[in-house]
């Protein structure tokens, strides 16, 4: 499928530091839509268009924002998740450099559909760069005049990875360490300050102004049967061209790497960030939508130099440094897998690590609190599943290597 | 600025210990008390908020602080020698502060800019495509 333009339409197209700019291209429109709609047609909308967060998840969007309308209270928040930590992906980043109004004003028409006053757009620290061509922006915003009804407060993070996870988020907000909570409730229940409350991804507001200026028909005959609309890419790695790229539901694999980034002699990919599926190259015309891996849109080339146990332990060791410690399962879990992978990776392995791996992968899937420590199995279990023979050899230079030196254990 | 909130309570406490990481490089015991007590917190509360998150120390860092991203995506592009050149150029390793106070190296992970590996953080400003060459220079840009 082809290369199509819904999120980034505006960028290297306006500038983000006029407003002006952004008024040719049909800013501000859709708002102006929404406050003559009431809130339950906006969220009509949204819900008919079939969009789906694009942080990794993939909860259908006018979903969660009739939850939020429909719950008790009369102080609900608005949260934009620009915590974009996930390892390879940085196309937020990419859409706040260069089209930050698409943002402002879609939050705009978030806040209405779910009455919120207050709306926090929580930005990661690396970022820390991009809070002055945001301030600017909610600045030239507010000057218009679009913004009265609603305030947009910059809430910067401090350095975790963990915060991109929606509760841990809300936690920071508010002031703490940023733990996984407990759920239910979820946050359109019970969110920021226990109120009601919506979070979104930068990438899943961006196609808000766009669906209510063309229609939900429109967006929802664009992509797959579950996946509609595009979704942003953040291609990196073994390519000659890495960087952001758009593409329509439903594109392949090859169409991306190959195409587009023009990839060679490639062994495999990792899609959707450290916890993402892995693709050998046998299977580079896999579909990319809901349906088959998404994640947050990282796509990691490693080409045939690439050692598969080397990545693996890397990974890990990432997850382990990058889990809150809240729950046991994933703290403790992330450090004993990184324990073997560090001996496999370092040929020190032992006979039955591959299945002490699936095993305790197994046991942080089912018990973990949060997507970090349910999902930390995936690249483990995938490079297992694709380079079984990588890892079995491994062993088997570990044993060797071990006889050598004298040592008659395993 | 315009798009931060007033300080009211315990939600600004993230920002008040970033305020002072960047005024005096680091949170000390003494200011980790205070805070404490005047927003009614327990020690730990605030301690364990000042130890939580990367950008946090509880140890002085230096004026200039530098953060190579050793995730996948730069490792993939020799992240490993912009590291190694940093730490020859400042004679550190990851997780020091050089004696003169001017440098702390740090190896983070994903700084999202991953189309510009190997990259890095120094201080706020980002560092893409880098070489051992940039690195010199860059340092040198410092002093």
């Amino acid at each position: 499928m082809p290369e199509k333009r819904i999120v980034l339409k505006n960028c290297n197209v306006i500038d983000p530091r006029d407003i002006n700019t952004y008024l040719e291209q049909d800013g501000f429109k859709a708002h102006t839509l929404a406050l003559g709609m009431t809130p339950e047609a906006v969220i009509a909308e949204v819900k008919a268009s079939g969009l789906r967060g694009r942080g990794g998840a993939g909860f259908p969007c006018g979903l969660k924002w009739e939850l939020a309308r429909k719950a008790p209270g009369d102080v609900k928040y608005l949260i934009c998740n620009a915590d974009e930590g996930e390892v390879g992906t940085f196309k937020d980043r990419y859409i706040l450099q260069h089209d930050p109004f698409t943002l402002i004003e879609a939050m705009a028409i978030a806040a209405h559909a779910i009455s919120a006053k207050q709306a926090f757009i929580y930005l990661r620290a690396e970022y820390h760069y991009l809070l002055d061509v945001l301030v600017d922006a909610i600045d030239q915003v507010k000057a218009k005049g679009f913004l009265a009804d609603l305030d947009i407060n910059i809430c910067e993070g401090a350095g975790a990875y963990i915060c991109g996870e929606e509760s841990a988020l809300m936690d920071s907000i508010e002031g703490k360490r940023g733990e996984a909570r407990f759920k239910p409730p979820f946050p359109p229940s019970k969110g920021l300050w226990g109120r009601p409350t919506i979070i979104n991804n930068v990438e899943t507001l961006m196609n808000i102004p766009a669906i209510l200026l063309n229609g939900a028909l429109w967006f929802s005959q664009i992509g797959t049967d579950k996946s509609k609309g595009t979704k942003v890419f953040s291609v990196s790695g073994d390519v000659d061209r890495p960087g952001v790229c758009e593409f329509v539901m439903g594109s392949r694999l090859d169409e991306i790497v190959v195409d587009w980034a023009h990839a060679r002699d490639i062994k495999m990919v990792q899609v959707g960030g450290a916890t993402g599926g892995i693709f050998p190259y046998s299977m580079i015309e896999t579909p990319l939508a809901f349906e088959s891996v998404l994640g947050s849109g990282a796509v990691t080339v490693f080409d045939k130099s690439r050692d598969t146990l080397d990545f693996v332990f890397r990974t890990v060791e990432f997850l382990a440094e990058e889990s809150c410690g809240k729950c046991t399962p994933c703290r403790e879990g992330t450090e004993v897998m990184l324990e073997i992978l560090g001996r496999l990776a370092s040929g020190d392995g032992q006979q039955e690590d591959i299945q002490m791996l699936e095993e305790l992968t197994n046991v942080m899937a089912l018990s973990s609190l949060c997507g970090l420590g349910q999902s930390a199995s995936i690249p483990v279990l995938d490079t297992i599943k694709y380079f079984r023979n990588e890892f079995e050899i491994r062993i088997q230079q570990s044993v060797f290597l071990r006889s050598l030196r004298g040592q008659q254990w395993q | 600025m315009d798009n931060k909130l007033p300080v009211r309570g315990r939600e600004d406490l993230l920002a008040l210990l970033r305020d002072e990481q960047e005024k005096a490089r680091h949170i000390d015991e003494q200011f980790i008390e205070q805070t404490a007590q005047s927003m009614g917190l327990s020690i730990g509360e605030v301690y364990g908020l000042a130890t939580f998150y990367h950008f946090l120390s509880t140890r002085p860092l230096g004026r200039n602080i530098i953060r190579v991203c050793k995730s996948i995506p730069c490792y993939l592009k020799s992240s490993q020698l912009i590291i190694e050149t940093v730490q020859a150029e400042l004679g550190i390793a990851p997780g020091e502060t050089t004696q003169d106070g001017m440098f702390s190296l740090h190896l983070t992970n994903c700084i999202g800019a991953c189309d510009q590996a190997p990259a890095m953080l120094l201080n706020h400003d980002l560092h893409g495509n880098l070489t051992p060459d940039k690195i010199a220079q860059i340092l040198e840009a410092c002093l």
